[in-house]
């Protein structure tokens, strides 16, 4: 059998997942994508290009926190937090923006374009953008842009023009819809930096490549702390990014369980979640095949989750092939659990997480406390929580 | 041999272009669908694409967007539409009939449901936008087994190297794309169309077909100097969109703007 880590193929396909599923307008844009890729990606130069920025523009690496009232809590393993929150502009995602922009800069693209839901991947667009004087416009449901309205002005104060998308249902995948048709249009002059671990090929591979520094530090960072790998690596999934670039350095470390937890927004026998792989089938969208939500016609389902970065009825390829192959575990937590973490990590570790984190640090939580206290556990915290106090107060009812 | 041959084959010793009107079937209500057909054939249609609605056509613009919303509105499935294909045929044994969508809907039926039900209703072809050649080899053999057409787009950014590749793997005809973009965007550049259907002639003995910008009898009548087929759907759909509260008067600006195109199609010949 292929080595996990190798894949995705020639053709992008992760066994079954993946491929490249799209308009023929744009082939030809993902072949010189792919190409300008497979070049830079080995070339030392670009390389220290991106490191560079990473260090010096992220701040990373990001630190590895041993959360210690939380996992006294608990009672069972000792819970470690990785820091993307510390990141400039609050999240992973600034580490695929950083690296996709300079592939933008080296194919000679005037113009990036990208689709956001939590607002995080358009912030962190529109932040590359601004440093490289490159021209930004950033696809926005519009039922995004008011759960996010603090996000779609960092945006605007970064220069970048955030379009409303009013089709669909109004969040995330009508976004992705919508940037898709603009890059159709203008595939000459401009790059589409697509923020999720989906889409078509190569972007699964870019995006974990890009993501991948996190699983990278994380797995040095846990040797060097605690003498050993963690027992499991915990990272929540929308359209997979944070978890992708977590699990990834870990895969053939086979005693390391890789534990994805999904959006289960009311609970999945309620039908109003986003679990693509707790409780979808596969199908195709947005340029991959992959674990979908849709009825039995092939509709694509409305999603919901309380985390607008999780609310995607599709999920990248990668977690398909690996929860098909067994190597990952994809589990949920719903929206009450992951508001709940959220407030127990503010007030026991002084941490404010985003509300999709607090998914990840929920089932962590949940299953520290059936785990020995010498054991470790990593839990991506993928973004910081500012950009949901809107959301929270909402729910509390308090008018900020 | 099969309908689209045939058609095509007919139109050309009568030194003629097809017509290929496209409508999302279901728009704005199943019932509508099949005497439409009947209609556009009545005014010069040669063949018929049937739009399957799909909630995220990524490649269409919002003109088609909004027709897949209505058809949906009504729970327009593709068991539905494979129906209204074999109703069609109850009058009507010679009109090709292409199917035109996006894949989920189909790997959702199954390809071999889908396969065997399109043979037995009387389809002809299937355009998917979003399965190109390299990944449908086995739906694509499944589908010449069953005497179906497998029908490819080309665009002004496809390469040689990829021309060739649609030529081998499609059939029925080739359906250009004639602009960068969505359905229903900005006006089409004949020149720029003809100069790419000699690129493509140059690798197959395929009909080619042409589309988006197509929108009234003039830009229709230039277009069928250059191609074997003009394909024409936002204009249409536009028609229908307008008049979603009364159908008919849809479907008879669909008619009329079909029977002017096909008139100015034939004088330009």
């Amino acid at each position: 059998m292929t080595k996990a880590s190798v894949l995705p193929d020639a053709n992008g396909h992760f066994g079954p997942y993946g491929g490249r599923f799209v308009s023929e307008t744009l082939f030809a844009a993902l072949d010189e994508l792919s190409d300008t890729y497979d070049l830079l990606w080995q070339d030392p130069a670009f390389q220290a290009e991106f490191d560079l920025d990473m260090a010096h523009y992220v701040g990373r690496p990001s630190p590895l926190y041993h959360a210690k009232r939380l996992t006294e809590t608990y009672g069972g393993a000792q819970i470690y937090l990785k820091r993307e929150d510390l990141n400039h502009t609050g999240a992973h995602k600034i580490n695929n923006t950083i690296g996709q922009a300079l592939l933008a800069k080296h194919m000679g693209k005037p113009r990036i374009i990208a689709e956001t839901g939590a607002g995080q991947h358009g912030v962190a667009s529109a932040t590359v953008a601004a440093r490289l004087g490159l021209e930004c416009v950033v696809y926005m449901g519009v039922e995004d842009i008011r759960r996010q309205a603090q996000n779609v002005y960092r945006m605007k104060l970064l220069g970048a023009t955030v379009v409303g998308v009013t089709s669909g249902t109004q969040t995330l995948k009508d976004a992705l819809n919508e940037a898709m048709r603009d890059w159709v249009t203008n595939v000459d002059n401009t790059y589409y930096i697509i923020g999720s671990a989906a889409g078509p090929h190569p972007y699964p591979k870019i995006v974990r490549d890009f993501q991948s520094i996190m699983g990278r530090e994380a797995r040095r960072q846990t040797l060097e702390r605690t003498g050993r790998l963690p027992d499991a690596v915990i990272a929540c999934v929308g359209g997979g990014s944070n978890a992708i670039g977590m699990f990834h350095p870990f895969l053939e470390d086979k005693d390391v369980r890789l534990i994805g937890v999904e959006a289960g927004g009311s609970g999945l026998e309620s039908g109003r979640h986003a679990a693509p792989l707790s409780a979808g089938t596969p199908g195709i969208l947005h340029g991959n095949r992959t674990y979908l939500m849709s009825d039995e016609n092939g509709q694509i389902l409305p999603t919901h989750s309380v985390s607008a970065g999780l609310d995607y009825p599709g999920v990248g390829p990668e977690h398909s092939y690996l929860k098909d192959t067994g190597r990952a575990e994809y589990v949920i937590a719903t929206d009450t659990e992951a508001l709940d973490s959220f407030r127990e990590l503010c007030l026991l570790e002084g941490i404010i997480p985003a509300l999709e984190s607090s998914h990840a640090v929920a089932y962590a939580c949940k299953l520290a406390s059936q785990m020995r206290p010498d054991q470790t556990i990593v839990v991506n915290l993928s973004g910081r929580g500012d950009k949901d106090m809107q959301t929270v107060a909402d729910i509390d009812g308090i008018k900020v | 041999m099969s309908r689209i041959a045939a058609c095509f084959d007919a139109l050309k010793s009568q030194g003629r272009q097809a017509l290929i009107p496209f409508v999302t079937a279901g728009d704005p209500n199943p019932q509508v669908t099949v005497g439409l057909m009947h209609q556009m054939v009545s005014v010069g249609a040669d063949i018929i694409e049937l739009g399957i609605p799909f909630s995220d056509p990524m490649a269409d613009g919002p003109v088609i967007q909004l027709a897949c919303e209505r058809a949906l509105a009504h729970k327009t499935s593709l068991v539905m539409i494979l129906a209204m294909v074999e109703e069609f045929r109850e009058q009507n044994d010679t009109t090709p009939v292409v199917l035109m969508g996006y894949l989920n809907t189909v790997e959702k039926m199954g390809y071999d449901v889908f396969v065997a039900t399109a043979k037995k209703v009387g389809l002809d072809g299937v355009l998917l936008v979003d399965l190109p050649p390299e990944e449908s080899e086995d739906f694509g053999k499944d589908l010449r087994q069953a005497g179906l057409d497998a029908i490819f787009l080309i665009t002004p950014t496809t390469t040689e190297e990829r021309i060739k590749k649609i030529c081998a793997a499609g059939s029925g005809y080739l359906y250009y794309v004639s602009l960068k973009g969505v359905t229903g965007a900005a006006a089409i550049d004949t020149d720029a169309v003809a100069e790419k259907l000699a690129l493509v002639r140059q690798f197959t003995q395929l009909p080619l077909g042409v589309g988006f910008g197509i929108r009234d009898a003039d830009s229709a009548a230039r277009v069928s100097q250059v191609a074997d087929g003009v394909v024409v759907g936002s204009v249409l759909v536009n028609a229908l969109g307008d008049n979603a509260s009364d159908p008919q008067k849809g479907c008879a600006q669909v008619v009329e703007t079909l029977s002017a195109m096909r008139q100015a199609m034939d004088a330009a010949v």
